[in-house]
Formats: structure tokens, C-alpha cells, sequence
């Protein structure tokens, strides 16, 4: 779809030796340092996370009474907690979990994004205008107060989590679509797809899409983490994924007390340090993304 | 000036009044009504009394009227009474929004200062080993999750070098005094500002990479400034007006992240009562709290368009 179209960039620079843009931005992402130690972290948990069931050692729910509150040995890597389950199996489920969250939410919030501020920028005028008070009253609320307002209606779960962290997340790339297509759809190249009597929805689609499709994979890309770092905050209140179903964040919800928090740390340290490291490598990569897809940029 | 303040006034009306739609309509969604706290499951013929008091608080006309009667009281400053304690949640958040704007105003206060320093320092000395350590570290900052470094801060500083109290806002049963106030403001404060110093930090080093280059900053030089004068009168001076907007946005961050470090370190402010809102489905104290997040999310963005004007004399609101 990309090779057909081209991609008009701002920063584009001498297209002399033939190479495409996004081979260009290819090279440069695999440079960046920082976001190959990412995606290599981050390639892994996937790994951890799909073959959770294999690689677990015992079953993450299975209770055993005989083996509570035990510290990393090797029968348990990474300990059990206080009703004797494997903390290694259910870290690793924790992540099919946590990452599944993250991705999902992020697909809903940027199909609406995209759709909305897709609408809001071609179409102008009263259309623009509805859809852009609209999104100014979705972002007037904290993202966290009014995802926790709107998990406390439908009840707390997993797909509830999902789904509200998604519709509520869309406003930062329906504006950054919307901005772009404004100033895009004056542009000749468009002017002359509408003269031809191109369809809007084909010129939207294969015109002007395509334009803004490197600064919707980076803003997905940050995106996610956010959402992972939301599902952690959620099932820490006990407000997103419900027990036993392990997450990351609601295994520190269970270790708030502290004799756990000062008796037993390996139980709060190896989530906590999951979380902080799958947002740090998917930071990693969305910074790699931004520079290689726009030299320029500082930040 | 004044003009343009009231034509934002004007703008944020009818967005305040919409949003007033939306807390209505998912408050009317949640499971359980004012009379179903009132009157238990266990007295005689509850279902009677409950829907002749339904009739009488007028819960069973359709939401239009209802929202319509909502807003008016509203407009009177009746926000409406807690399901679990009776009291007019008016006054619940009155009683605990000290807190929560002490804790707030000390995280955003350690972030400005420590992130615009460091972020000045890490532009100043680019692709230096400092540089780079202190980007990784702005990185590390934004991607650690509040809550587990509030629980490291914890276990380190209060649990292990038992330097700090591991919760609360006062030592309990004694008077209060500022003293003892702040000792337990340490902890909770620094937990809450990581992410906005890691924020800011990375903002102020781009910005002032982007003034280090510009034109009258070489000017400076070539006439023969002294190095301090080019970097805090030519530099700063305009490198640190776009941190002004980042700081502002923050606002709306900082009182969403107080509901989580609340909640950790027991802090009583309006966060930890929304937290336990939440939990016991008490939703004219929910209600209360999301309306009022709401309005300090417009505040924080007026205040941050004047500050905007205030410290760049180029811009004009006409």
C-alpha cells in the first residue's frame, strides 16, 4: 500500500540514490541504539507472553498451602506468594495480560482517532467544529479520574479495561490527523484528486492517509505504553483486571501491606520492575520510530 | 486582556456544560440510588418505601428532568450528599482539597526546579556522558509506574533506613504542626513528582538545544558577551517560555496522579476519597469529585494561556 503512494514529507531529504522513504526510515531505525536494546526486551516478554503456558512451571492459580510466602529458590525462580503460587508463572501469564491490554487499547482508541480527526480535518466547517468540541470535552477530564468514573459503571474486568482505556484515549491522534489533513487538503496533489472527481473517501484514504501514517504509528507507539502503565494503575485499585486472572498491576495490589512490602520485596520488585521495563522499551522504540521517521525533531 | 479572558470564560461554558451531560449520565448508569442507601433491604415492605421515596426525590421521572433538576442545584452550589456518610459532598471536598493541593503544588514545585536545572545542565553539556545518563534517566522516569516507585520509596527510605513515616498526613493522635506536616510530605512528593521532573527535564533540553542554534544567540557571542550573560539572558530567557505550556498541561496530570499516591501513602485528600467512592459505589461523591477534576483542568489551561502571554511579551490576545 505505501509503495504505490508517495510520501510527501517535510523533511525529506535527496532521493538521489533511489532509496524509499520508508527504507530510509527503516536504516535509521535499526541505528538508533536505544530502541533496538527496546525491541530486543520488549521481543522477549512478547515471547514470555505467548509461550506462557509453556514455559510456566507450575499453574498460575494452583493454591498450595504447603509452599507459602517462599523466597526465589530454585523450585519457585522467582518465590510464591502468600497462598503458595508460583510468582514466576503467574508473572509470565501476567504478561499476556498486561501487553494484550496495552495492544487492544490502543487499536480501538486509534481506529476512532484516525476516523474522527480523519472526518473532523477533510471535512471542515460544521463537521470540524462538532467533532473538535467533542474532543475538547473528552480531554477536559484527567484521563485516569474519568476512566476510573466510567470502570466504576460497567464494573471492573479485563475486557471492560480494554475497552474503556481505548474509548477514551483516542483525542491526542484525532487531533494530530486532523491538524495534518487541514493543512494537507489545500495541497495541489489533493486539489487535483478532487478535480478529477476522485471519491472523498478514496482521496482521504490513498492520498492523504498515507501522509500521516509515520506520525500515527509513533503516537500509537507512546500510546501504548500509556495504556500499559493505565491497566497497571487500574488493576493496583482494584479497578481493571479482577484475581486470580494475574496482572502486572494487580499483583502489586496484592502486596500493599508491609510486612509484606518490607518481609517478602521479591513479591512487589519483579512486577513492578516488568511494568517499568515494557514501558521503558516501547518509550524506546516510539523515540527510535520519531527519529528515524523524522530526522529533525528534537524531542 | 480582560476581553480575552472572558471570551475563554465564554468558550469553556458550554464545554463545562457538556460535560455536566456526560457526569450526569454516567452517574445515572451506575447501579444503586440514593434510596437504596437510605432504606435497607430488611425493613418491612422496602420495596413499597423505596419507590414511594423515589417518587418524592422525583427519581422516577425521565433523566431529561432529572439532569434538568441536577443542574439546578448544581447552579446553587449543592453538589449533591454522600450515599455512606449523609454529609453534602460540597463539603467532603472542601474538607480534604488542602491536602491534595499541598501535595500537588510540592511535587509540581521539586519537578520545575529539578527538571528545567537538569534539563538546562543536560542541553548545556550535549552528547556529554552527563547528557546521556541523564536522558536514560528522564526515560527511566516517565516509564516507572508512580506507584512502584512510591512503594520503593517506601521500603527504602521509610521500612529500611526508617528515615520517613510510611503513611499519612500527621503523626496520629498528636496536634498537628507544620513540621511534623512536611516530614510526612517528604515521601509522597517525591513519588509523585519523578514523572513530571523526567517530563519536564526532556522539554527544557530540546528547547534550549533549539535557542542554542538561532541566530541572535551567536550575535550575543560575536559582541562579546561573557558565556553567563549569552546563556542567561539570550538562552533562558527564551528557551524556557514553551516549558511554561508543559508545565501548565501538568496540572491536570499531577491531580490524576495524586489519586494514586494518595491511595499508597494513606494521604487524606480528595484523590484517596475518590478512590473509596469508587469502591463503595458512592456516586454523588464520585460525581462531586470527576465535575471538579474537570474544573481544574479548565483553570489550569487558562492559567497557562496568561502565564503564556505574561512571560512572552510577543503574544497578543485581541
Amino acid at each position: 500500500m505505501t509503495a504505490a503512494t508517495p510520501v510527501v514529507f517535510p523533511a525529506t531529504e535527496s532521493q538521489v540514490r533511489g532509496e524509499s522513504l520508508w527504507g530510509k526510515a527503516r536504516r535509521r531505525f535499526f541505528r538508533h541504539k536505544l530502541a533496538m536494546a527496546g525491541l530486543w526486551i520488549l521481543g522477549t516478554m512478547v515471547l514470555l507472553a505467548i509461550f506462557a503456558p509453556m514455559i510456566e512451571r507450575y499453574p498460575p492459580n494452583e493454591i498450595n498451602l504447603e509452599a507459602m510466602s517462599q523466597p526465589p529458590s530454585l523450585e519457585h525462580w522467582l518465590g510464591t506468594d502468600t497462598t503458595g503460587r508460583d510468582y514466576w508463572s503467574r508473572l509470565v501469564h501476567g504478561a499476556r495480560v498486561s501487553l494484550s491490554v496495552g495492544l487492544v487499547a490502543v487499536s480501538i482508541s486509534t481506529v476512532i482517532g484516525v476516523v474522527l480527526g480523519s472526518l473532523a480535518g477533510y471535512g471542515g466547517g460544521k463537521i470540524d467544529m462538532v467533532i473538535m468540541r467533542f474532543t475538547d470535552m473528552v480531554m477536559t477530564f484527567p484521563s485516569l479520574v474519568i476512566i476510573i468514573a466510567v470502570v466504576a459503571v460497567l464494573g471492573p474486568s479485563i475486557y471492560n479495561t480494554m475497552l474503556v482505556i481505548g474509548l477514551l484515549s483516542w483525542p491526542t491522534i484525532a487531533r494530530l490527523v486532523r491538524g495534518q489533513f487541514l493543512s494537507l487538503r489545500e495541497q495541489q496533489f489533493v486539489v487535483a484528486a478532487r478535480s478529477i472527481g476522485v471519491a472523498p473517501v478514496e482521496i482521504i484514504f490513498r492520498h492523504l492517509f498515507p501522509n500521516v501514517l509515520s506520525a500515527v504509528i509513533v503516537a500509537a507507539t507512546f500510546g501504548v505504553a500509556v495504556a500499559i502503565l493505565q491497566e497497571a494503575s487500574l488493576s493496583f485499585l482494584g479497578l481493571g483486571v479482577q484475581a486470580p486472572t494475574p496482572s502486572w498491576g494487580n499483583m502489586l495490589r496484592d502486596v500493599q501491606t508491609l510486612s509484606i512490602l518490607e518481609g517478602m520485596p521479591w513479591l512487589w520488585i519483579a512486577p513492578g520492575i516488568m511494568i517499568a521495563l515494557a514501558v521503558l522499551s516501547i518509550n524506546f522504540i516510539g523515540d527510535g520510530l520519531r527519529d528515524a521517521f523524522d530526522p529533525r525533531s528534537t524531542l | 486582556m480582560l476581553s480575552y479572558l472572558l471570551r475563554r470564560l465564554a468558550i469553556s461554558l458550554p464545554i463545562l456544560l457538556g460535560i455536566t451531560v456526560i457526569i450526569f449520565y454516567i452517574a445515572s448508569q451506575m447501579p444503586g440510588d440514593a434510596v437504596m442507601a437510605m432504606i435497607s433491604q430488611e425493613t418491612p415492605m422496602a420495596e413499597d418505601l423505596m419507590k414511594l421515596r423515589r417518587g418524592q426525590l422525583g427519581l422516577d421521572q425521565p433523566l431529561p428532568v432529572q439532569y434538568l433538576r441536577w443542574l439546578g442545584q448544581l447552579a446553587q452550589g449543592n453538589l449533591g450528599f454522600s450515599f455512606q456518610t449523609g454529609e453534602p459532598v460540597g463539603a467532603i471536598l472542601a474538607a480534604r482539597i488542602f491536602a491534595t493541593l499541598q501535595l500537588m503544588f510540592t511535587a509540581l514545585l521539586v519537578a520545575i526546579v529539578l527538571g528545567v536545572v537538569l534539563g538546562v545542565i543536560s542541553a548545556l553539556k550535549q552528547y556529554s556522558a552527563l547528557d546521556y545518563s541523564l536522558t536514560f534517566l528522564g526515560f527511566t522516569g516517565i516509564s516507572i509506574p508512580d506507584f512502584f516507585f512510591g512503594m520503593s520509596l517506601v521500603y527504602v527510605f521509610a521500612i529500611r533506613l526508617n528515615l520517613f513515616p510510611t503513611s499519612g498526613i500527621k503523626t496520629a493522635g498528636e496536634p498537628y504542626t507544620l513540621a511534623d506536616n512536611l516530614y510526612h510530605l517528604v515521601l509522597p512528593a517525591t513519588a509523585l513528582a519523578l514523572a513530571r521532573t523526567a517530563t519536564f527535564m526532556r522539554y527544557t533540553r530540546a528547547s534550549v538545544l533549539e535557542v542554542m542554534n538561532n541566530d541572535h544567540v551567536r550575535t550575543a557571542r560575536a559582541k562579546g558577551l561573557s558565556e553567563w550573560r549569552v546563556t542567561a539572558r539570550h538562552i533562558l530567557r527564551n528557551a524556557l517560555i514553551p516549558v511554561v505550556t508543559v508545565i501548565g498541561f501538568s496540572l491536570p496530570v499531577l491531580f490524576a496522579g495524586s489519586v494514586i499516591i494518595e491511595t499508597i501513602f494513606q494521604w487524606p485528600g480528595v484523590g484517596l476519597m475518590f478512590v473509596n467512592a469508587v469502591t463503595s459505589r458512592d456516586s454523588p461523591v464520585i460525581m462531586g469529585y470527576v465535575l471538579f477534576s474537570a474544573i481544574v483542568v479548565q483553570i489550569s489551561n487558562l492559567l497557562t494561556d496568561v502565564a503564556y502571554g505574561w512571560v512572552d511579551p510577543r503574544i497578543r490576545y485581541d
